[in-house]
């Protein structure tokens, strides 16, 4: 191999190094990973409902504050709002989790993932046919219960895909966590690669790193499709005899 | 065919409704007696959909008053959820909801509003299925209906509530020929029940057959009303007369 050929491969693909970090990203790792992508995607999609919710207010003073959180948190790179909340929360006072950065960082994408989500939620739910909301309320369901048992799982049906791209961003984010910085057994994916990466010298536990961070995104692509055909044929006609008539196309007057 | 409750009339009185400063109805004064059935008729964009959709307040009326019973449900505090469980609607689009199996999309509203709890909601909705033909249907989704049953299914779905006055909009427009019978002869027994029912329909016959009283909308505005002998036979107004020579 031609000189710069090999410290190409001994910079990213020094087996070593990989298989050196590779047991502590996998126990310490991961686990952090998923733990902060998890309390994200929680926050993110209990208040990316409530703002989607507000969003589609016809009341002004319900929907623009709900607009300003949107275009705030989406606007923003992730990694000052992840300074912002993460440092600025508890030096403003503000210290609802005491010194513990990790649950700033989960607090910090959770809210960047709300408003993310609440976008996408907002989509699905006007996706719904005006038609759903008229009938469930002519049969007197308020307008709460009407978008908790019709709209709303309608709405959120149609969006999963859209909300699996989210889960990889969450999961990507949570990499950025690291700059609150974390105690040792705090520590996620991206944190020990990078300074396994210090030590050596290389960039391999880096390389490491992204087939780990492969691993869980790419299986999430696939098994949250999966689940979106499933629930797709449970409101399609089954393998069953069709009825006489194919339904006919709905028109709305 | 169903049991239900002492049968209420409705009233509406100068009802105007404007989209955007286009007027849509203009001043629709009528009385729809107790246990009687008013077909209404006219051409396409006269109004008859929003006419009809004030009476629950589907829309809300620019101006007038809707009594139904003897409540004034136009009046500001009417808790019109409380008023829209006692008026069942039907529409042209069946609008079940596609998610849930079709003794669910009956038992909810039994659930939620009537507070029934959900043994007795699938006992009603198991009933009232059954009323329509379709109990063995209860655990499919909506969508592997045919839309005669899924017309049926709605149908089902607001009379499990037991209303005192049913709405059709159009309730067998979207449907293929050969399925509009069955659910015309399902509001037919409906109406000979004694039920207020207030139908929107391009089904002449049916309005023949079943109407106490036919009412004719143009333009937003009520050009002539009275028993169907007297509408279909003898129409007043020349634009009856045309609306029902294009209707043959
Ligand atoms: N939400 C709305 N916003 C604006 N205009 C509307 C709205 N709904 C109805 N209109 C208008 O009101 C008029 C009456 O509509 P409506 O649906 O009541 O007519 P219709 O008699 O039911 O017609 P069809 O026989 O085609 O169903 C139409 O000109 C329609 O364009
Ligand atoms: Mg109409």
């Amino acid at each position: 191999m031609p000189e710069g050929m090999q410290r190409l491969w001994r910079t990213f693909f020094d087996v070593d190094q990989i298989l050196a970090v590779l047991p502590e990203l996998l126990a310490v790792g991961v686990p952090n990973t998923l733990l902060l992508a998890l309390i994200a995607v929680v926050i993110g999609s209990c208040l990316g409902l409530v703002v989607a919710m507000m969003l589609i207010s016809r009341s002004a003073s319900v929907r623009l504050p709900a607009r300003a959180f949107v275009d705030v948190f989406r606007g923003l790179p992730v990694i000052l709002t992840i300074y912002l909340v993460g440092q600025g929360l508890p030096i403003a006072g503000i210290r609802i989790f005491g010194g513990n950065s990790y649950a700033y960082a989960a607090l910090a994408l959770g809210l960047i993932e709300a408003a993310y989500i609440s976008e996408i939620f907002r989509s699905g739910i006007q996706s719904v046919e005006r038609g759903q909301m008229e009938a469930s309320r002519s049969l007197g369901l308020s307008y709460f219960e009407t978008m908790r048992w019709v709209i709303v799982p309608q709405g959120i049906r149609r969006v999963l895909p859209a909300l699996t791209g989210q889960f990889i961003h969450i999961i990507k984010g949570s990499s950025l966590v690291y700059l609150l910085g974390l105690l040792p057994d705090q520590r996620e994916i991206f944190s020990i690669a990078s300074d396994a990466a210090h030590i050596s010298g290389t960039l391999s536990p880096l390389v490491a790193a992204g087939m780990v961070y492969l691993c869980l995104t790419i299986p999430l692509t696939y098994a949250v499709n999966a689940f979106d055909r499933r629930l797709r044929e449970g409101e399609r006609p089954l393998s069953e005899p069709a009825p006489a008539v194919a339904p006919a196309p709905a028109h709305q007057s | 065919m169903v049991s239900h409750r002492p049968s209420v009339g409705v009233r509406t009185e100068g009802i105007t409704k404007a989209f955007d400063r286009n007027p849509v109805l203009r001043d629709i004064t009528l009385t729809v007696d107790p246990g009687t059935t008013t077909c209404i008729i006219g051409p396409s964009g006269s109004g008859k959909s929003t006419f009809l959709r004030c009476v629950n307040r589907l829309e809300e009326p620019s101006s007038g008053r809707i009594i139904i019973g003897d409540e004034d449900i136009t009046r500001a505090g009417t808790d019109i959820d409380a008023v829209r469980s006692r008026v069942g609607m039907v529409f042209q689009g069946f609008n079940l909801f596609p998610h849930m199996t079709v003794l669910r999309n009956i038992t909810l509203a039994l659930t939620r509003v009537k507070r029934m709890p959900t043994d007795e909601a699938v006992h009603v909705a198991e009933a009232q299925l059954d009323e329509v033909g379709l109990l063995d249907m209860k655990d499919r989704r909506p969508a592997q209906l045919s839309g005669g049953q899924q017309q049926r299914v709605a149908i089902a779905r607001a009379l499990a509530m037991r209303p005192q006055v049913m709405l059709f909009d159009e309730a067998t427009s979207a449907l293929d020929p050969e399925l509009v019978k069955g659910i015309l002869e399902i509001m037919k027994r409906l109406a000979k029940s004694g039920m207020t029912m207030m139908v929107v329909t391009h089904e002449l016959r049916f309005a023949r057959e079943a109407a106490h009283q036919v009412v004719f909308l143009d333009r937003g505005r009520m050009i002539e009303r009275g028993p169907p002998q007297q509408m279909f036979n003898a129409p007043a107004s020349a634009r009856l007369k045309e609306f029902l020579s294009q209707m043959l």
